[in-house]
């Protein structure tokens, strides 16, 4: 069994008011150093691999085909 | 004419489409449920708006993969008409049925109100009844409608002429603050390339009747009937 964790992220090209909104809520806390926030995603799954090689090529798959949409995202994934 | 409203687990506007069609304009409609595979008998399917299978991941991401949706890309390559409404033409985004994404609003709020648009290209199975560069009342209802797309799909957009529908003031002015959303270019509503996809972000079935206060949207629908029946 793999444990797998997967991110997904805005593109850094597509703007994100998600994370404008967290950074001005951020600085209206006084946390003026905050320049810039990202909010993205944090997926966890759980394959029953063994083979880690394997298991990057059906994790590419799977954040291209779902995780992700590749016009607006980008993702990176860890086998633990 | 027939006609067919998809229904995904979460579609909340298919009863408002199925009404307007066979109410209004007196069609033949059918509900087509997500697990069907023939649409040999429509002539035209809506998508309609909702929050099919409640948004998870992305709007539209689940959906697109529902079987329907395999039956939706054979239907459309031979020609049959297909109408995304809101949650409907996210699924066709993620579907990659028409091109770009969609983005959270510039606000982080949920719209909903009515909003003017200007009808960009009349020659369309779908806006052949209105006139060119005619403002209209429809009302948007939704939490990802900032259209996104690059520079170079929006160039071809353009000069395919395939934006139908742009966010714009009551004189037809495109200026920021009447784009709701923070859509490029002030995208509301596009075609695919070969015409016979529409998808858009505000709801022509909520201005179907005199009593909803606009009844602009219902050219949307008036215009396929005509479309079909000169054909």
């Amino acid at each position: 069994m793999l444990e797998v964790e997967v991110y997904v992220s805005l593109k850094k090209t597509v703007s994100d008011p998600q994370g404008l909104a967290v950074k001005h809520s951020l600085e209206s806390l006084g946390y003026s150093e905050v320049k810039d926030v990202r909010v993205g995603k944090f997926i966890q799954l759980r394959l029953d691999l063994e083979d880690r090689e394997k298991a990057s090529q059906r994790i590419e798959e799977m954040g291209r085909k779902l995780l992700a949409n590749p016009i607006i995202e980008d993702f990176t994934f860890k086998i633990k | 004419m027939r006609w067919g409203v998809a229904v995904f687990p979460g579609s909340n506007c298919d009863q408002d489409c199925f009404y307007v069609v066979r109410d209004i304009l007196g069609e033949q409609v059918r509900y087509v449920w997500y697990e069907e595979t023939d649409l040999r008998d429509l002539d035209c399917l809506i998508l309609p708006g909702g929050f099919s299978y409640g948004d998870y991941l992305r709007a539209g991401a689940i959906a697109r993969f529902s079987p329907v949706m395999e039956a939706l890309v054979d239907f459309a390559e031979k020609g049959g008409l297909v109408i995304g409404i809101c949650n409907g033409f996210q699924i066709l985004l993620e579907a990659g049925l028409l091109p770009g994404a969609m983005l959270r609003n510039k606000n982080i709020h949920f719209i909903c109100k009515y909003v003017y648009l200007r009808v960009e290209n009349t020659h369309t199975p779908f806006t052949n009844l209105f006139k060119e560069g005619q403002v209209v009342r429809i009302p948007i209802a939704h939490n990802e409608g900032n259209y996104y797309i690059e520079d170079e799909g929006l160039l071809e957009l353009k000069n395919d002429k395939q934006i139908l529908f742009r966010y714009s003031d009551k004189e037809g002015r495109l200026t920021p603050e009447f784009n709701p959303n923070g859509a490029k270019d002030f995208i509301a509503g596009i075609i695919s390339k070969e015409g016979n996809v529409l998808g858009m972000m505000p709801h022509p079935e909520r201005a179907s009747e005199k009593i909803l206060n606009s009844q602009d949207g219902l050219l949307v629908f008036k215009s396929i009937v005509n479309w079909f029946k000169r054909c």
